[in-house]
């Protein structure tokens, strides 16, 4: 039906950021070869030079704004760490741990829930089809899979009616020029109206989700932080109360502990059953979709505090080729270990582009050579994105969400495995099923359901904390620069919703002298390296993907967004074409 | 009236009457006669919604989010009843060419009318390829869009004034939306991200009057960025007292004192964080601690770091001791006194520094 042919979705929408798929298929419309470029770029590491390393994070942070406390968590701790480095018994209050805990897993739970609704849903619900459902039959369906207590006939009839008004008038805005009817939507119309009414119900939920965000960080999306601990003092034991008094008084943890009830309420009712629900009826899903079979999860979320890897409840290290029999450690600091190369993409090294530097010795100088726009087409077999290319050990690795749930199932996690097992029979799928975009999907799911349990342990501890007198947050020892040892360096790292997040710092006489951050979508989406080896969504690619009509490209939207792109956050290294890469001058 | 709105918010269970109360409220935060409440529930209940265009550039999607966390009005209720949301990458179920045919088409069918918003700066260095949406840089697509548009909408910083990627040394030649259309009316909304009510409210005033609210002499609306955090902190008694935090553990931060010391930029920072709040009402940056950054401000990122206190007064230790001595009688006197020399700086458009306040 179809010749050889390359298919380009540009924009990749329902993402964050500017991304661009090229793909190669054959005659039969199988994907043969996958790229995957980033089309934007900032300069925020350079622009990060020379600073005020305690105000590096408000910088970092604006990497990217949907996961928007990531940057600035792994950023802290980056000077975290170049302090504990250097002084030996450097830390920070088990309070600012737990409440950063805290913020971290509202993080993940928000933003896999706004993914899986309203980035990734569309690709696998059809909203057109949800006005041909029977209310009552929706209805039926809703209650035999939750509790949810808005599951009546007449919500969803309601919901139906909206939809209808709306498709009716003839504007259909966000939801115009979709593939509607292609017959790669395979549920009945009763779970795509249930699916739909629960799009609407997500937006309403995270509304109030964010809201332990801005009482830790006194708004969302940016919350604000601090080197040392966290900003927002505990104002339970003073006298004044009222307008004499922080957000985190007695009225401010209530505001948390409703949450933290409301975030297990949602997971429970409604994501988790929607997850299973919707994935049973797309189970040839889980038979393509992960090229790599490698995975990296640097761990977080310590019971400790962040240099104790031991105390993480999501732990660190490798899995290589599917092998969960065996977890490999992960040496920071070794010179061949994590390394970023540029073969393929538009940076050049000081050294040549073919050899992979470690990111304390990271360079970032541009090397431009893509077309000059407006283009058609990228030239693949050159550089084609402003994204690096991580490696471990010379290896491309996949990060996130199933990067950290074989992780736990490898290392005997008891809820990851009951739950990851509960899965797999209630689908009818074997373990290598996990392999695949639906597997990538439904780790989503899952490790939202852990983290939304594990929250309420650490509220309990806070909690118990501020009962016997601790309200310490903030470590003031070493706040002033001018207490630092003249040259240290740091590491900042942390599982973001997306993967596994580094920041690294050099610090020189109290300033900013190289910063580089190795990000969870530069893992994944990163482009070819010198060896030619594929990242994780080119590989995912070119997984047993058969399009049934090039020009409407699902296909490599289901399986692109299963690994729900940041890609802000993949690019934002540069420096001006020419010029000189920045010089930091110490006064 | 009734449009479709009002059926569907009938539906909700939300009376006609509270969302007149709605707009109402909205018209009086934003300084508007009364009259102005009704005539914004009519334009609002319109039979056809108005086509609105968002341009995604040199951004992190923060603005995006932003306004999803609206609550009234809210994100959904927008989306169904208020506006035809055209074009917005995040939201949009098409994608590629189909979004790219999306936002041709709404551009041609709405040509003169549609509202255009714009989030994230434009570079314009190595002829636009530092940032591209479909094989075409930004300032291009900008430049196109712009030309059919009413009006043009530059939510956060980066639209606004350049915002981050724009910060010292401006690695790829970032300027605001300002710099390139030039014959457009543009409305700055600033902010890292602005408020979600700031958005919504100059929006519907703009579905309301078909113009925009007045503005300052930056572009942005009065209604909002009249005024300085610092004017309406709910910490300036301990301001007016002397009374600061030294560190963010101390007794003075648990006890909520002023967080001039630690770096706040509030005196200096004009947006309604104070008033408006965060995330329904919630808190706010300084409610939870940490000083104003700044961010509705142009180049506020190289304004000389975070935690430095704005000109610090020769003798900061003088000013708190001679404050608490003197009592509250005198601190509210040099509150006025504070205040009279901000309005006469206003007027004639200088900007106010910390120092100018002490000063009085």
């Amino acid at each position: 039906m179809t010749t050889a042919q390359r298919v380009v979705v540009d924009p990749v929408t329902r993402i964050e950021g500017h991304l661009r798929i090229e793909a190669e298929t054959d005659a039969s419309g199988k994907i043969t070869r996958a790229y995957s470029a980033g089309t934007m770029v900032r300069g925020i590491e350079i622009i990060l030079r020379g600073r005020d390393p305690r105000d590096a994070w408000a910088f970092a942070q604006r990497i990217c704004g949907v996961c928007t406390l990531v940057h600035g968590i792994a950023s802290v701790r980056s000077v975290e760490d170049a302090l504990h480095r250097a002084i030996p018994g450097y830390s920070i209050p088990a309070n600012a741990e737990l409440i950063r805990n805290l913020m971290i897993a509202a993080q993940y739970v928000h933003d896999h829930v706004m993914h899986f609704y309203h980035l990734h849903a569309l690709d696998w619900v059809d909203v057109v089809s949800a006005l041909k459902a029977d209310p009552k039959a929706t209805s039926a369906l809703a209650q035999s899979l939750s509790g949810y207590p808005r599951s009546s006939p007449g919500y969803f009839a309601d919901v139906q009616k909206k939809v209808k008004t709306f498709v009716e008038q003839g504007q259909l805005g966000i939801f115009a020029n979709a593939y509607w009817g292609h017959p790669a939507y395979k549920l009945p119309p009763e779970a795509n109206l249930m699916a739909l009414a629960h799009y609407l119900d997500a937006l309403a939920w995270q509304r109030d989700a964010v809201k332990l965000h801005t009482i830790f960080g006194g708004k969302n999306p940016h919350p604000n932080f601090v080197v040392g601990g966290v900003p927002s003092a505990i104002s339970v034991h003073t006298r004044g109360g009222g307008q004499d008094a922080t957000a985190l008084n007695m009225v401010g943890l209530q505001t948390v502990q409703n949450v933290i009830r409301q975030m297990r309420d949602f997971v429970d009712q409604v994501y988790l059953p929607d997850t299973l629900a919707i994935a049973g009826f797309y189970k040839d899903w889980a038979g393509r979709g992960e090229g790599l079979g490698n995975f990296l999860s640097f761990g977080d979320l310590p019971s400790e505090n962040f240099w104790n890897p031991d105390s993480y409840l999501i732990p660190r290290g490798v899995i290589l080729d599917r092998d969960l029999t065996r977890i490999h450690p992960i040496d920071l600091d070794a010179d061949n270990e994590i390394q970023e190369f540029v073969s393929h993409s538009w940076y050049r090294y000081s050294q040549g582009d073919a050899q992979g530097l470690h990111p304390f010795k990271g360079e970032t100088e541009l090397g431009y050579t893509g077309p000059k726009p407006p283009y058609q087409q990228l030239d693949v077999d050159k550089k084609y994105s402003w994204m690096k290319s991580p490696r471990w050990q010379g290896k491309s690795m996949e990060v996130g969400p199933l990067a950290r749930v074989l992780m736990l199932y490898a290392s005997g996690n008891v809820q990851a495995r009951e739950l990851v097992d509960t899965t797999l029979k209630t689908l009818d799928v074997p373990v290598d099923a996990l392999f695949s975009t639906l597997g990538r999907t439904a780790a989503r799911t899952l490790e939202s359901k852990i983290l939304a349990d594990a929250m309420q342990g650490w509220f309990d501890r806070l909690m118990a904390n501020i009962k016997a007198g601790d309200v310490r947050t903030f470590n003031e020892q070493y706040w002033e620069p001018a207490t630092w040892p003249k040259h240290m360096q740091g590491v900042g790292l942390m599982e973001a919703p997306r993967g596994g997040l580094s920041h690294w710092i050099v610090v020189d006489d109290a300033r900013i002298s190289n910063y580089q951050a190795v990000v969870p979508s530069t893992w994944n989406a990163g482009p070819r390296d010198a060896q030619g080896q594929p990242g994780a969504y080119e590989a995912a690619l070119q997984d047993n993907h058969v399009m049934h009509d090039p020009k409407q490209p699902i296909e490599i939207l289901r399986t692109i967004h299963s690994f729900d792109p940041c890609i802000a956050c993949a690019v934002h290294v540069t420096d001006p074409a020419g010029e000189e890469l920045v010089q930091v001058k110490i006064k | 009236m009734p449009g479709p709105l009002i059926e569907s918010l009938a539906r909700q269970g939300i009376t006609r009457r509270t969302f007149l109360k709605y707009c109402a409220t909205l018209a009086s935060m934003m300084a508007l006669p009364p009259s102005a409440g009704r005539a914004m529930a009519e334009a609002m209940a319109a039979a056809r919604r108005p086509s609105v265009i968002w341009l995604p550039f040199q951004e992190c999607t923060g603005c995006t989010e932003s306004i999803t966390r609206s609550h009234s009005p809210t994100i959904e209720g927008m989306i169904f009843d208020m506006i035809s949301l055209d074009y917005q990458e995040t939201l949009m179920a098409a994608a590629g060419h189909q979004a790219e045919a999306a936002r041709l088409d709404a551009m041609q069918d709405n040509a003169g009318k549609y509202l255009l918003i714009v989030d994230g700066s434009v570079p314009l260095g190595l002829d636009g390829a530092y940032s591209c949406i479909g094989g075409r840089s930004n300032v291009e697509m900008l430049k196109e869009a712009a030309q059919g548009a009413a009006a043009i909408v530059a939510v956060g910083t980066c639209a606004a004034f350049g915002g981050i990627p724009k910060a010292n040394p401006n690695p790829t030649g970032a300027v605001p939306v300002s710099d390139i259309v030039k014959d457009r009316p543009i409305v700055n909304i600033p902010g890292c991200p602005p408020i979600p009510v700031v958005m919504t409210g100059v929006l519907a005033h703009y579905l309301t009057f078909g113009s925009l609210p007045e503005l300052d002499d930056k572009g942005r609306p009065k209604a909002f960025f009249g005024e300085t955090i610092h004017d309406r902190c709910y910490r300036r008694p301990f301001y007016d007292r002397g009374k600061f935090a030294k560190t963010f553990d101390d007794e003075g931060a648990r006890n909520g004192w002023c967080l001039f010391e630690l770096g706040c930029k509030g005196p200096v920072t004009h947006n309604a964080c104070a008033t408006a709040k965060w995330n329904g009402g919630t808190s706010w940056p300084v409610e939870s601690g940490h000083g104003c950054l700044g961010c509705s401000e142009p180049d506020f990122w190289d304004a000389g770091g975070f935690y430095k206190a704005l000109s610090v007064p020769a003798d900061p230790l003088r000013i708190a001791g001679v404050a608490a001595a003197a009592g509250a009688a005198v601190g509210v006197g040099l509150s006025f006194a504070n205040r009279a020399k901000k309005g006469a700086a206003k007027k004639a458009h200088q900007p106010v520094t910390l120092a100018d306040l002490e000063k009085s």
